[in-house]
């Protein structure tokens, strides 16, 4: 069941004027900054599908804007949000994509800064939930209801038992995980949701792994 | 946790329970939080909801000045004691307009279960409050029985104008509401579940055609209607009429129209309304150029 809680229904509280295209489009935003882990100094954002018709419309650009500095569904800011981008000097690019998707609400942004950049796919499926079906290359699916860790790793035997039996010292049940790989033997992506919120000191275990080269942390 | 409105029905009706009580249950169970943390977050989206009204009672207009002020003109016409269709069912009307038009102007709302269709269930709540005179846990429950009926409209079928068109927003949100209407005046569980069907198989094939993509024209006056529609079903089911083709099934029947509706009138402003002259005259006026001619 895609929605769990009767806020999904009656929620959230946000500026107008569409929960898909509008708030939907601020928490893909905000799921991008909290994947990159830090306030991006420019970002690349693609619509599709109905985003691409209909964007202007509905404040979709402002919202994704508004996301990436961190404004919930329902911050005022989100109307100023691509003036407030420009004075802060993170430097947007928007396109219009043609080519078809299979959710009609998808956005594709590349962030990064001088340091590095992520790149990711987020859909919007209604009344302002979304999902995260990409990442770097990898699918997954990552809806930001509950914790979750973010473990790239390499492909290969033991990489998920080390992980697992990190998170078991540390008393963290597991409730979904997923592995995802580009190509067999190379780089994979483990998408661990969680009951807590993830404490640094297990995300410094995790990262201290010899299997391990990137760890990344989503808080409910 | 319950899957479909036959669920939710039966578990209300074994335990003598309200369609609320098995909406707030559910969602401390789900949530692992207390029934006083479940009913704060309702009070905020119900405090939300009324502030919205009031100020579009005010009168707002939108940045591309297609709605506003409606609401405003309904409630004089209320006044004026001319009204043919009554006074409760137009302050529905006008409430519901009254919160689609502040949403419109980019203003601060609660998406029940869109922010397209969040005029509806506000819309039809503030109105009969005046008539059945409920306590403030009464009209929380109001939401709790709309967001259950909108959750299994949500797993089942779909509430986005995109992928389903209209009639999976404004008409769950119009069934959404005509459900809470009913438990509100006394009626049974089986009598909410009736007057969601009633309402949302007059919903079905309706698609989603906004102007210039915009959600004003016609969103704010679907929402209207999706009030009028909501209010009528409860009377409907009240007076004990049922419907022949079960919820279940009618929402089954709302997600396969989705499926087959052409992708031109699933929220891209290609075809319907968007499509028509002074539809495009309206959005090439608004964005100095025609969306669609621009490739």
């Amino acid at each position: 069941m895609k929605y769990k809680s009767v806020f999904d229904i009656i929620g959230p509280v946000m500026i107008g004027p569409s929960s898909s295209h509008t708030a939907g489009a601020a928490r893909i935003g905000k799921m991008a900054r909290e994947l990159f882990g830090r306030e991006p100094e420019w970002a690349n954002i693609s619509f599709y599908g109905s985003f691409a018709k209909t964007y202007k419309g509905h404040g979709t650009d402002v919202a994704i804007i508004g996301g990436l500095m961190d404004f919930e569904t329902d911050d005022v800011r989100i109307i100023e949000a691509k003036q407030i981008a420009k004075e802060k000097g993170i430097r947007i690019k928007i396109r219009e994509e043609e080519s078809l998707t299979d959710h009609p609400n998808t956005a594709r942004i590349r962030l990064g800064d001088k340091d590095g950049d992520i790149e990711l796919v987020g859909i919007s499926i209604g009344g302002g939930k979304i999902e995260i079906i990409e990442l770097n290359g990898f699918e997954l699916s990552l809806t930001g209801h509950h914790p979750a860790i973010l473990v790239v790793h390499e492909d290969r035997f033991g990489a998920v038992a080390a992980v697992s039996t990190v998170l078991a010292k540390h008393k963290m049940n597991i409730g979904k995980m997923d592995v995802s790989r580009q190509d067999v033997g190379k780089m994979a992506l483990m998408t661990i949701e969680v009951d807590q919120n993830v404490e640094d000191a297990l995300l410094h275990e995790l990262k201290a792994l010899p299997e391990v080269t990137q760890v990344t942390k989503i808080t409910d | 946790m319950f899957r479909n409105v036959a669920e939710l029905v039966e578990l209300a009706e074994t335990n003598n329970k309200k369609i609320s009580d098995i909406m707030i249950e559910q969602e401390m169970e789900v949530r692992n939080k207390t029934r006083e943390e479940v009913f704060d977050t309702m009070e905020r989206n119900l405090t939300v909801m009324e502030e919205a009204v009031e100020r579009g009672l005010q009168g707002v207009k939108s940045h591309s000045g297609l709605t506003g002020g409606d609401a405003v003109l309904i409630q004089k016409y209320i006044e004026s004691g001319k009204s043919l269709s009554g006074t409760l069912l137009l302050d529905a009307v006008s409430k519901a307009v009254a919160t689609n038009e502040v949403n419109a102007a980019m203003g601060t709302i609660c998406a029940t279960p869109t922010a397209g269709s969040a005029g509806v269930v506000p819309g039809t709540l503030f109105a009969v409050q005046n008539k059945l005179n409920p306590t403030r846990e009464e009209k929380l429950r109001f939401l709790f029985t709309s967001g259950a009926f909108g959750f299994v409209v949500a797993n089942n079928a779909s509430i986005s104008g995109a992928a389903g068109g209209c009639q999976a927003e404004v008409g769950s949100a119009a069934g959404m509401a005509a459900a809470a209407i009913t438990e509100m005046a006394g009626g049974t569980p089986s009598q909410c579940a009736e007057a969601m069907a009633i309402t949302l198989k007059n919903m079905l094939g309706l698609v989603c055609d906004p102007v210039a993509g915009l959600v004003e024209v016609p969103c704010v006056k679907r929402n209207a209607m999706g009030a009028a529609n909501a209010m009528v079903a409860a009377d409907m089911a009240l007076a004990g009429v049922t419907s022949k083709i079960p919820c279940d099934e009618v929402i089954d029947a709302m997600y396969k129209i989705g499926q087959t509706m052409p992708v031109a009138l699933r929220e891209t402003a290609q075809g319907g309304l968007a499509a028509t002259p002074t539809g495009r005259e309206l959005e090439a006026k608004i964005f100095g150029f025609s969306l669609n001619k621009k490739s």
